[in-house]
């Protein structure tokens, strides 16, 4: 799957789909820990993460708040998807901890961690591609599914039963959130792209998270769909949902973001609300500077 | 559920090229999909009219070539195996038929590539022979009734066994380990005393059960009860594979097998479901094994070698991987045929062969040339195929008798050049019919064109008698030019799952796509 900056379409079968609306009429399920806004509901402490002689991640710390949006942003390189990586499992911390609702995430599988309540997209779209919409979302719902081969094989379980209807109802209400459910029956690949980045974001909030981690969801869309998008992230904030969104668009993060945070090399340089990020000289200085290649970013 | 797999039409721009693909994708999928409508529009009870009544014509095959034996002395016309027992037969693919179903399960559904499967087969076959068999070193020899489920549950352990260390690895690297666990498990047979060695175990016990007349049910002569038991195993465990298929469980399966990470960080516990994969296919491979075994009564480590889990490999790519139905065809493909052509004529060994590679090529010329709807083509050239392959066998008999009789004389031959001459005729002809013409006509031509070619694939043996010698060893050579053909030519097998088959139709648009960027 490549990810067109200016080319949205060469493998769906529509090239420029409308831009969907957001149904906001629709509700979804709360988040299961909404308590207080505004406590810290996942922390990186002091996160330092090498790879052999590189170092990726350099003592970052930070805090998203919950029920806010936070940005991650930072040049090219500057270790933004390697914090998703870090927060989802994908990656052990070689220092430092994450904390998340209390609990350190430790070696945690990346299920684990899912269940527990961090979902995330990819900056490469990476869906199912063979399943229908309806199938990859019901995926993220049967995250929150016990249902295993006992209980499906010889379908004697009320609970499968119960579960399926669950999942299926579930998925329907979030394509239908995300604006489209018309399509629930196509398989994933022939979706257009902007259907399928959607369809990433309807998968995670299947898996019911109190953190939404959302790794450039705008990337390849036109200023339409930017602010389609921005609106069902806010849509998705106001439901209850913590989001972290690392995007490079900065109108679109200026304009969706309570507070930022700014990585560069592997480093947090800057932090605060979008105005104060604005006008911090290292943020100018990164971002106006000489890029450098740096060669550590593992998307 | 209805699936609706077209996409809302392309705007048409871009280069002629890549219209052309989309219309014949869309043409494609339109044919495909209004044939599946329609059948999924129908009542729910007419859907399973066609499957009742292929069910009973299975059931009452054996029968039928039974009184017609007894009544003209030769089974069933053309389908029947006159050299060898036609029951014995149809069991033989039913316990294929079973381990591609099991092995579907790793394969085709979970994504993981099992070249071991064997293994399972024979765990499921020696733990019923050690468990049943008076003669093996066990003190008490327990029935068959509490043997088959000893073999299931042991087999089941095996696959946990085989998997928990080995399902961390990936790819060819899953390959190449689990090729090694069938060689370890054959080996360990040889060289294990209380496992028979390399003479095996005999006296496995039958199912229990008795006729009319008090005579055993399950016996060694008549072998239609040991079909039937395998016939009723397969629709048991293909109606719990469905079940499976349509849960949390496959979801997951599918989700692995698409893109493992991802179905990790969507909250699949992958280790653990892949590992479910590897139980439940072992199980199924168990099952059949320890049926095989009491039907042989007798087994030995030779039976479980490589070369059987590439044919249950075989018959799960060459049916179709990930479609149940479609690998119980590719186990009638695997077994049924050399077993047709078994007996007239060592040469007939390689007809088979011939036949499949010349069907294979018909179709995958025709899809490469794009000339119909999926659905046409492979009906055309199935039913084309079928009855090719029904007028060879026939033909192909009498003119063997012909050649015996007269001996290789040079005019028999002749005669039979001519006939190949005219065949060779038929399909140019018959390809340019096709290319001159509508849709109509050209599944006319494609089924003409496999009909004839099939046909002349079955003869050839027939006439080259000096073909005879060294025909085995150039079985599963065979074998591995078809699979290599296949795997170029048409990956999602004969009879493909759906999703498979418009997964290739999409590849080629985008293809077609890149040539345009």
């Amino acid at each position: 799957m490549s990810t067109p900056e200016n080319a949205p379409e060469t493998n769906g079968v529509v090239p420029d789909a409308p831009p969907p609306a957001v149904d906001e009429s629709v509700d979804l399920p709360e988040p299961e820990a909404h308590v207080s806004v505004g406590e810290k509901l996942l922390e990186m402490r002091d996160v330092t993460l090498r790879f052999g002689g590189v170092t990726a991640l350099n003592g970052v710390d930070f805090a998203i708040n919950r029920g806010e949006i936070l940005g991650l942003i930072g040049p090219n390189g500057a270790g933004k998807t390697t914090c998703f990586n870090v927060m989802t499992g994908v990656y052990q911390p070689t220092d430092g901890e994450v904390w998340f609702d209390g609990k350190k995430l430790g070696r945690r599988k990346k299920y684990q961690i899912t269940r527990l309540g961090i979902a995330r997209t990819f900056q490469n779209i990476r869906l199912f591609p063979e399943m229908s919409a309806l199938e990859n979302v019901m995926v993220g719902a049967d995250a929150r599914h016990k249902t295993s081969v006992p209980g499906a094989v010889f379908r004697l379980s009320p609970r499968h039963f119960r579960e399926e209807k669950d999942g299926r109802d579930r998925a329907m209400e979030l394509l239908q959130f995300v604006g489209i459910a018309d399509q629930a029956h196509s398989s994933a690949r022939n979706l257009p792209y902007g259907y399928q980045r959607r369809l990433e974001i309807a998968r995670a909030l299947a898996t019911e998270p109190t953190l939404l981690c959302l790794d450039e969801p705008a990337a390849g869309f036109n200023p339409a769909e930017k602010a389609e998008l921005m609106d069902l992230i806010r849509a998705i904030r106001d439901q209850g949902y913590t989001v972290l969104l690392i995007e490079h668009d900065m109108r679109l993060v200026m304009g969706v973001t309570d507070r930022i945070v700014v990585l560069e090399f592997g480093k947090k340089i800057a932090e605060g609300t979008p105005a104060e990020v604005r006008d911090n000289p290292a943020v100018i200085a990164a971002y106006l500077g000489v890029p450098e290649e740096e060669p550590t970013d593992v998307a | 559920m209805t699936q609706d797999t077209l996409a809302p039409p392309a705007p048409t721009t871009g280069s002629p090229l890549l219209r052309v693909a989309d219309a014949i994708a869309d043409r494609r999928s339109a044919a495909m999909g209004s044939f599946r409508s329609r059948f999924g529009r129908l009542p729910t009870p007419a859907r399973y009219v066609p499957a009742a009544i292929l069910l009973i014509v299975l059931v009452l095959l054996p029968v039928w070539d039974k009184n017609l034996r007894s009544s003209t002395g030769s089974g069933i016309p053309v389908i029947g195996t006159p050299n060898t027992s036609f029951s014995g037969v149809l069991f033989l693919v039913g316990a294929f038929a079973l381990c591609a179903i099991g092995l579907n399960v790793v394969v085709g559904f979970a994504g993981l590539l099992d070249l071991g499967y064997v293994g399972f087969y024979a765990v499921g076959a020696y733990t019923v022979s050690v468990f049943g068999s008076p003669s093996s070193d066990l003190a008490t020899a327990y029935p068959w009734l509490i043997c088959v489920p000893i073999g299931i549950a042991i087999a089941m352990v095996a696959g946990v066994i085989l998997g928990g260390p080995t399902l961390r690895l990936r790819g060819d690297y899953l390959a190449i380990v689990t090729l090694g666990f069938g060689e370890i498990v054959r080996l360990a047979a040889v060289n294990t005393s209380w496992l028979g060695n390399r003479s095996g175990i005999s006296n496995i016990p039958k199912p229990p059960g008795e006729k009319a007349d008090g005579s055993k049910l399950f016996g060694v002569v008549d072998i239609t009860p040991f079909y039937w038991l395998i016939l009723a195993f397969i629709i048991v465990i293909l109606v719990l594979i469905s079940n499976l298929e349509r849960s949390r469980v496959g979801r997951a399966w599918l989700a692995i097998r698409e893109d493992e990470d991802a179905a990790e960080l969507m909250g699949v516990p992958t280790f653990r479901f892949k590992l479910w994969a590897f139980a439940i296919g072992a199980a199924v491979g168990g099952i059949s094994g320890g049926i095989f075994a009491s039907r042989q009564g007798f087994i030995n480590p030779d039976t479980f070698d490589v070369l059987t889990s590439i044919l249950f490999l075989a018959a799960v790519v060459i049916g179709g991987s990930g479609n149940k139905f479609g690998v119980i065809l590719g186990a009638v493909i695997v077994v049924y045929v050399p077993e047709r052509l078994r007996g007239f004529d060592e040469s007939l060994f390689g007809a088979w062969f011939v036949v499949l590679i010349v069907a294979l090529l018909v179709a995958l010329i025709s899809q490469r040339k794009k000339l119909l709807s999926s659905t046409a083509r492979a009906i055309a050239t199935i039913v084309g195929g079928l009855l090719g392959f029904v007028v060879a066998v026939s033909v192909g008999t009498q003119l063997h008798s012909i050649v015996t009789d007269v001996g290789t004389d040079n005019p028999t031959r002749l005669l039979v050049g001519a006939l190949v001459l005219v065949a060779i005729a038929g399909i140019v002809l018959t390809r340019l019919i096709g290319l001159a013409s509508g849709d109509g006509p050209k599944a006319v031509a494609l089924f003409l064109g496999a009909f004839v070619t099939v046909l002349l694939g079955a003869i050839a043996p027939y006439v080259f008698d000096e073909i005879g010698d060294g025909v085995q060893a150039l079985r599963y050579f065979a074998f591995g030019i078809a699979l290599i053909v296949m795997s170029v030519f048409r990956p999602q097998g004969l009879l493909p799952n759906r999703r498979r088959a418009t997964e290739l139709a999409d590849r080629k648009k985008e293809v077609a796509a890149g040539v345009n960027a």
